[in-house]
């Protein structure tokens, strides 16, 4: 039966790909609900208070209803939009995540497309979010939105630099530019997180990660008590459940790649290797969260300054000392 | 670039409205627009008996209801030469004390969200919640009291009621150490208070600023101290007066005034002597020809009633001196320059009260 349909899909790629497609779109819209879910729970529990607990067992339905209630919502396109912007914003968010989770590995094996350069795609390909972003902005005709827009370009920029520096580091280290590759070199010599150069710059990371997906300190973009929602206030009903998607989904994605590149992606003793990755995954999933009902947000311009005159400077040098100890 | 802020916006307090001037995130001109929640209190209050206009100062710093009722009746007192017996001035105090625990919390919880610590909304709320139900249990509203009357308060303190007092206040001390972890230790939430929205010491004078903002800013003044009311000259408490006039500064004071409170409670718990609560009055109650001014330290700052009668049942003339109105007068000033996220925190920091602004 396998070999029959394993056969079927060996002589068709085309439909193999589309199915791929078709499940990496789903999981992509699947896991936010998961991601939210636990999301609310934890910010319940820090808290003091329970989170949803009246649709389904303790709660658990309750995204799916809210996604539910989203899809039946009016659409609303504000009066002096620019429609083609406006429409087409969400799903280049949504589809940057898409293309992302395209080239992870979750298991060995287990993932869709086998790409050398899965690093510098995935570098590239997420960089689409910050484009739908200023889109979104800029497309709605309101100036909250620009404001937020402009917030948030500036801050994604500023982080994605520091970021791909400590992403390079493990690139150098591990002398391999392909995810499966960088997982494989730690299953043999251990994780990454072990060595003192990738120490550093998985610490940058994680900073620039909380950046990366408008995370509290660094939630500036839709600082709600400020500007309403930042760039997706003027959103709602559908398009706004794929910008909520796509952002937790990249939630889940980035935490997925630092697992990859720092904590040895699905390596780990007696549980199958895509438990592995799920169980890193929400682990760095709940320090987020902690983090992201705990403190209060930061000011633009002490973001920026932080980013520029000390990650920047740290994760260039953290970059020439693991070249310094990588390269043999 | 204009925008308009208010009045629906998540962080207005209130029905503010402010008109921004930004260039950028900077804002270059602020111009506040009061007045949406107006109804005209002090004309309604010169059409009514004395005594019926209590529960519409409930309505004006509807944080702080409390305050508000005592003022008035202070005012009306000092008309009509009225005696307050000894027990309803204790128990006066006990109720003000902790109404200024349950507006500094609301202060607390709102500016945490205001600068995006949400969790500290709850946790203010929580406690908040337990000051509530203690008033609810004494006066039987959770926000418009309407319980001090002229010549005492309507009743006793409900049986029992001092000592789940006690227990909040042992409770509370632990929980306000909880604060000082989540926010007043946290070093962003210090970079974003620090240095922010700055009131000189003599911008201070020259708006009028009162309360917190003033004792912020360096001025010691607070009307428990300068002009003792009811039993505030026997009680034992500081005024902690910080120097700098920032954000960081208007925080610390209410922080503070939150444990001074406390010291407050637990004082007139003990001293609190027995006997009558209320003085006889006659059914129509017609004060003597004159002028009566009273000022009481509402949670927002100096609260101040005139009263003029001309020997009738009903006030010719009443006038509020709302604490909020002046120190919001301010506000424009502060914000030119600065940025926009410091809106929020410096609006949040001086903490006003719409109610009370547009009357």
């Amino acid at each position: 039966m396998i070999e029959a349909i394993t056969q079927f899909f060996t002589q068709h790629p085309l439909l193999w790909a589309f199915v791929k497609a078709v499940v990496l779109a789903s999981f992509t819209l699947v896991i936010p609900l998961a991601v939210i879910y636990v999301e609310r729970k934890i910010a319940g529990f820090i808290q003091s208070r329970l989170g949803p607990l009246h649709v389904g067992p303790q709660g658990t339905f309750q995204t799916a209803a809210d996604a539910l209630k989203l899809l039946l919502k009016e659409d609303i396109v504000p009066e002096g939009a620019d429609k083609r912007f406006f429409y087409l914003a969400p799903y280049i968010a949504f589809v940057s995540t898409v293309l992302c989770f395209m080239v992870l590995p979750f298991a060995p094996g287990w993932v869709a497309l086998e790409m050398n350069v899965a690093v510098l795609f995935i570098i590239g390909v997420s960089l689409f979010n910050v484009v739908s972003i200023l889109m979104a902005g800029w497309s709605s005709n309101n100036k909250y939105s620009l404001l937020g827009g402009l917030r948030a370009v500036a801050q994604l920029l500023s982080y994605e630099i520091p970021m791909v520096l400590s992403v390079l580091a493990v690139v150098f280290y591990t002398g391999s530019l392909s995810l499966t590759g960088i997982i494989e070199y730690q299953v043999k010599h251990g994780w990454n997180i072990w060595h003192p150069p990738i120490m550093i710059a998985a610490l940058i990371y994680f900073i620039c990660a909380l950046a990366e997906i408008n995370r509290t300190p660094f939630d500036l973009p839709e600082a709600e008590s400020e500007l309403v929602s930042g760039f997706n206030t003027e959103y709602s009903g559908m398009r706004f459940a794929f910008f909520f998607a796509s952002e937790f989904a990249n939630n889940f994605f980035i935490t997925a790649f630092a697992a990859a590149l720092f904590f040895g992606g699905w390596d780990g003793p007696v549980l199958p290797p895509i438990v592995w990755t799920f169980l890193k995954v929400f682990v760095m999933i709940f320090v987020f969260m902690w983090l992201r009902w705990t403190p209060p947000r930061l000011r633009i311009d002490q973001i920026l300054r932080f980013a520029w005159q000390l990650l920047v400077p740290v994760s260039l040098a953290n970059l020439l000392f693991a070249i310094a100890l990588g390269v043999r | 670039m204009v925008i308009n802020v208010g009045p629906q916006h998540p962080s207005t307090h209130g029905v503010l409205r402010l008109i921004l001037t930004l260039d950028g995130e900077q804002i270059l001109a602020c111009e506040p627009v009061i007045g949406y929640l107006h109804r005209g209190l002090e004309k309604m209050m010169e059409r009514r008996p004395y005594r019926h206009n209590i529960p519409f100062t409930d309505r004006l710093d509807y944080l702080a209801a409390l305050s508000n009722n005592l003022a008035i009746c202070q005012c009306i007192e000092r008309l009509g030469g009225v005696e307050v017996p000894e027990r309803a001035q204790y128990i006066r105090v006990l109720l003000m004390e902790l109404q200024r625990i349950a507006s500094h919390l609301v202060f607390l919880g709102t500016f945490g969200t205001d600068l995006g610590a949400t969790t500290m909304f709850l946790y203010a709320f929580r406690e908040r919640e337990m000051v509530l139900d203690l008033l609810e249990e004494c006066t039987g509203a959770r926000l418009t009291y309407n319980w001090v009357r002229v010549g005492g308060v309507p009743d006793d303190l409900p049986e029992g009621f001092g000592q789940k007092v006690l227990d909040f206040v042992k409770l509370f001390r632990q929980r306000i150490e909880e604060y000082d972890m989540l926010l007043t230790r946290n070093r962003i939430f210090r970079s974003r208070t620090q240095g922010i929205g700055v009131i000189p010491k003599e911008t201070a004078l020259a708006y009028g600023c009162s309360g917190p903002v003033a004792r912020a800013s360096g001025i010691p003044y607070d009307i428990r101290k300068v002009a003792p009311y009811e039993v505030y000259n026997r009680v034992e408490f500081d005024v902690p007066v910080f120097e700098d006039g920032d954000v960081w500064a208007r925080y610390l004071v209410r922080m503070e005034e939150l444990r001074q409170s406390l010291r407050i409670i637990e004082q007139v718990l003990r001293d609190m002597p027995d006997g009558p609560v209320q003085t006889k009055l006659p059914k129509i109650f017609k004060p003597p020809a004159g002028i009566a001014y009273s000022r009481v330290e509402s949670p927002r700052g100096e609260l101040s009633f005139m009263m003029v009668s001309d020997g009738g049942a009903n006030p010719v003339r009443v006038h509020i001196r709302a604490p909020s109105f002046v120190n919001l007068s301010v506000l424009p000033r502060l914000l030119e320059g600065a940025k926009v996220a410091d809106l929020v925190a410096i609006l949040g920091s001086i903490d006003v009260v719409l109610g009370e602004i547009d009357r």
